[in-house]
Formats: C-alpha cells, structure tokens, sequence
C-alpha cells in the first residue's frame, strides 16, 4: 500500500519534470522562433529520450550508486572486495529498482507519439531499430560518469550531492544541443558529452544521424568506461577498509 | 513566543556554524540548482532571434542572471527538516524551548543562505564571463546594465518576501506530517505549479497576454519573476501599477499561508503523540 502510494507521486514527479520542457518548448516554438531547425515534434523526441534514459538510470544505475557510499562508510565493501567475481561488476550489477519505470514509459511513449505524425522523412521501424546503438552509447556515458564520481566516495565518504550535481547539469541534455549558444554548445560536447546522450540519439531516430556523431558518442562511451575502470582499481588503493 | 534580537542573534551564528561545516555539500547543490543557467543559454539563443518582443538575448541573460539570484535566496527544505523532527520525535525537545520552533527553522535556513552566498556569488560571475553582454549591451542593445537604486533595494526586500512565501507554502504543507508519515512527497505537488508558473523555466513575459494574467493571480510568479524582472527589466516594462500589485499579491499570500499554518499547527500539535509523550 505505501508502495502505491509511492508509485503514483513517482508518477507525478516524471509527468512534472517532463511537462516543464514541453512548456518550455511550446512557448519557444508557438511564435515563429525556429530553434536551428528542430520543429516541436522533433523537440519532443529529445525530451523522450532524456525522460527514457532517466528511467533507464533510475531502474539500473542509481539504485547501485547509492549503494556504494554506503558499503564505503559501514566498511562492509571488505566483503565485497574478498569475494571472488569483480568488483566493480558486482557493485554495479547488484540491484534494480522499479521507480524508474514511470520515466521509462512516459519517455517511450513520448518518443513513439511524437515520431508518429508531421514528420518528413517518416519515422519508420528501421529507424528504431537503429536507434539501439546511440542508446547503448549514452547509458554507458551516463553509467560510466556516476562510476567515476561514485568512486570519489572512497576518499570523501559523504558526497550525496554530487550524484545530484551531475542529474542537474544532464538536466541540459532534454533540448537539442542545437538550441544553445556556441559556448554551451562546445561544452556540452567536449566536457559534458550531453550532446551524445540525447540529441545524436534524437537524430538517428529521425534519419537524420551522421555516422562520424556515432562514431564519435562510441568513442567517448568506451574511453569513460575505460577511465572509470581504471579509476576504480587506483582508489581501491587508498581503501584503509573498516578495521585497519 | 516570538524572539529577541539576542535570541535571534545567538541562533544565527550557531546556525550559520552549523552550516558551514557541510560548506562542500553545499557547493555541489549550488551546481544542483543551476536549472536557471541552462534555461538561461535557451533563451538567449531564441531572443537572438527576434522572435520574442521585447525580450532579446541581452533581455533573457539578465532575466536568468536574476531569477537564478532570487533562486538561490529561496531555496526551501523545511519540509524535510520537520518530517524528520516529527518522525524522530526531535520536535518533543524543541517544544521545550521558550521559542516557537518557527523561528529556528527561518533562521536555519538564513544560516545555510549566507553559508551558500560564496557560491552562488561564484555562478553570477561566471554567468557574467559567458555573457558579458549583459552588463555592457549587445550590438542590437547597446546600454550597461545599470537598475534604478530603489528598484534594487525593493527587488532585495521582495526576494526575502518570495522566501518567505515559498517558506510558508511549504511549512503548511509541512504541518501535514502530524498525520501521515512522509509528508516530504508531497514537495513534488508543490514543484510541478512551481516550475511552470514561477518563472523558472519559461519568463512569464513571453506568454499570452490572458495566460500571464491567471499567473499573476498565483502566488508562484512572485517567488522568481516579479523580483528577477524588478532588476532585469526595463523600467517601462516594470511600471508602478504592477509593482504595487506585485506587493500587495505577495503579502496577501504570505498573510493566507502563514494563517493556514499557523490553524494547522494548532490543531497538529494536539493530535501529536511523538516518543515518549
């Protein structure tokens, strides 16, 4: 019963947040401001898919990521780091949870209704289909930079902001990077890869991607993943562990 | 009992010391409520536009500059810090204070404020350095940006206005918690009015005219716009009239909600049976 409860302000929250860009979006695009050639459907489609990937991250990576502050301050990583499988895989591979799912259908359901009509070209299957690997690229960004900064818990034990700097700064990723201004832009690609994260996913689905952007959000995927990797074996390191 | 100046004074500083020592985590949720910098490049680049009148990039780099101002001097979290009082019990021990617990959590709040203030001084600054056109005028709008002095100090006083609207709407809310246990879940209802009437992702000035009028009449526009626009508009489109309506719709809602809270209180405090009581 109170996880009814929770469910449906859960619920409430994702149709907020999600409301609040498509407001924005309306009052840009109902006078004749042509935001760099994103027409309002094509909007929506980025706002789906940042609404999507935030269900995604709530449903696999937060719930793991929270957990590894804690493990760090009870000392109970000890047990993690004795056991025979990885440990990074372990820590991140360990829980589920479900209150990412109204975000993920919503997203969806954005996605497929704003593709759906006044489109041109059409948004076929095929497209679909293709949007797989861009969405792959950008859970593995958005997986990868929560494990670099989770891993700073190993020497700081109490940053629970700094998970919810990093959600505020992605907040940037629900408008086509198109919409901001060069400066934006520039960081948006080269320091924080927003832009890999929903606008090149947002162009694929339209048949409007370019190979070199995959190419590049591919890239950018596996040397974050790569960095955290390494990142991780280097803080175990300083791990002084419960008793010692 | 409403405190002394001494009172006052002694809770501040320890507050203000409490604070400082979560300085860190401070910073990071400085960086969490950066929402109004990001909206910020949006409107700049469609105000580059033409499209908006009246509200060009220099336009929208000053509104957002200020709304992220009044952002950050009304921030609110006191329906976290009661619901885990009323949860824990610690509001037993406060009620033995000879000051209603009001007051702390106020002052609570102005310590965490001025222990944020470095930050957010930090963010203007840079806002600044991406758009220096705000302060000097652009090509299309030449002109420094330089507020009439009493437009300034009125702006200051409605800022803590808006702070105490946004408190209050939120400590009635709060006062919910002296039945249902997670009353901190109702904040997101409070949110989703707050985000698309106050100003915060879209400037109420760019609306349609009979939209802008049903907002003025909430009391979510006066947390961010009202003040933002008294230092970042032109004084044309700020005239007295507005002002003077402004004013009076903040206190107005003030008054309701701190009478709403004050009933609310009363008869929570009855139905409170918290450890040990």
């Amino acid at each position: 019963m109170e996880y009814r409860a929770n469910f449906v302000l859960a619920t409430i929250s994702s149709l907020a947040s999600m409301g609040g860009a498509l407001f924005a979006l309306w009052a840009l695009l109902r006078t004749e401001y042509a935001m760099n050639g994103w027409s309002f459907n094509q909007a929506l489609i980025v706002v789906g898919i940042y609404t999507m990937l935030d269900g995604l991250q709530q449903t696999l990576l937060a719930p793991n990521r929270q957990q590894i502050s804690e493990f760090v301050r009870n000392g109970t990583l000890d047990f993690v780091l004795l056991k025979p499988i990885d440990s990074q895989f372990w820590l991140s591979a360990r829980k589920v949870s479900v209150w990412g799912v109204p975000n993920l259908f919503l997203g969806l359901g954005l996605i497929v209704y704003a593709a759906s009509f006044r489109l041109e070209p059409a948004v076929d299957a095929a497209n679909y289909v293709r949007l797989l690997v861009p969405l792959a690229v950008s859970i593995t960004i958005y997986y990868a930079l929560g494990y670099l900064l989770s891993t700073l818990t190993i020497w700081f034990t109490k940053l629970a902001n700094v998970t919810h700097a990093m959600h505020a700064l992605l907040e940037a990723g629900r408008y086509p990077v198109a919409a901001y201004p060069g400066a934006y832009r520039a960081f948006f690609t080269f320091v924080l890869p927003v832009a890999f994260m929903t606008t090149v996913p947002a162009d694929v689905l339209l048949g409007r991607g370019e190979f070199t952007w995959v190419l590049g959000g591919l890239v950018i995927a596996a040397a974050l993943l790569v960095a955290a990797r390494l990142f991780w074996r280097y803080a175990l390191r300083f791990y002084t562990s419960a008793s010692s | 009992m409403t405190p002394t100046p001494r009172i006052t004074k002694a809770y501040f500083n320890a507050f203000y010391a409490l604070m400082t020592t979560y300085r860190a985590e401070i910073f990071f949720w400085v960086i969490a409520t950066t929402l109004p910098l990001i909206m910020m490049g949006i409107w700049v680049q469609a105000g580059a536009s033409g499209a908006f009148e009246g509200f060009g990039s220099v336009d929208a780099a000053r509104y957002f500059i200020g709304v992220f101002i009044f952002r950050q001097l009304t921030i609110c979290w006191v329906i976290y810090e009661f619901e885990y009082d009323v949860v824990s019990g610690r509001l037993s021990s406060m009620l033995l204070h000879p000051v209603n617990p009001l007051w702390r959590y106020i002052l609570l709040h102005a310590g965490e404020q001025f222990t944020r203030l470095p930050f957010s001084i930090l963010f203007i600054g840079l806002s600044l350095f991406i758009f220096p056109e705000a302060l000097w005028g652009s090509g299309e709008q030449p002109g420094t940006w330089l507020p009439q002095g009493w437009r300034v100090l009125l702006a200051l006083a409605c800022g803590y206005l808006a702070f105490l609207l946004r408190f209050f709407i939120s400590y009635t809310i709060s006062m919910l918690a002296f039945w249902i246990e997670r009353v901190s879940a109702l904040e997101n209802l409070n949110y989703m009015p707050y985000l698309f009437l106050s100003g915060l992702v879209v400037p109420i000035q760019t609306l349609p005219p009979a939209l802008q009028e049903v907002i003025l009449w909430t009391p979510y526009p006066y947390i961010l716009w009202f003040p933002a626009q008294l230092i970042a508009a032109p004084p044309e489109a700020m005239p007295a009239e507005l002002i003077a309506r402004g004013l009076l719709t903040i206190v107005g809602w003030i008054t309701l909600f701190a009478i709403l809270q004050q009933a609310l209180w009363r008869r929570g405090l009855r139905h409170y049976s918290a450890m040990g009581a």
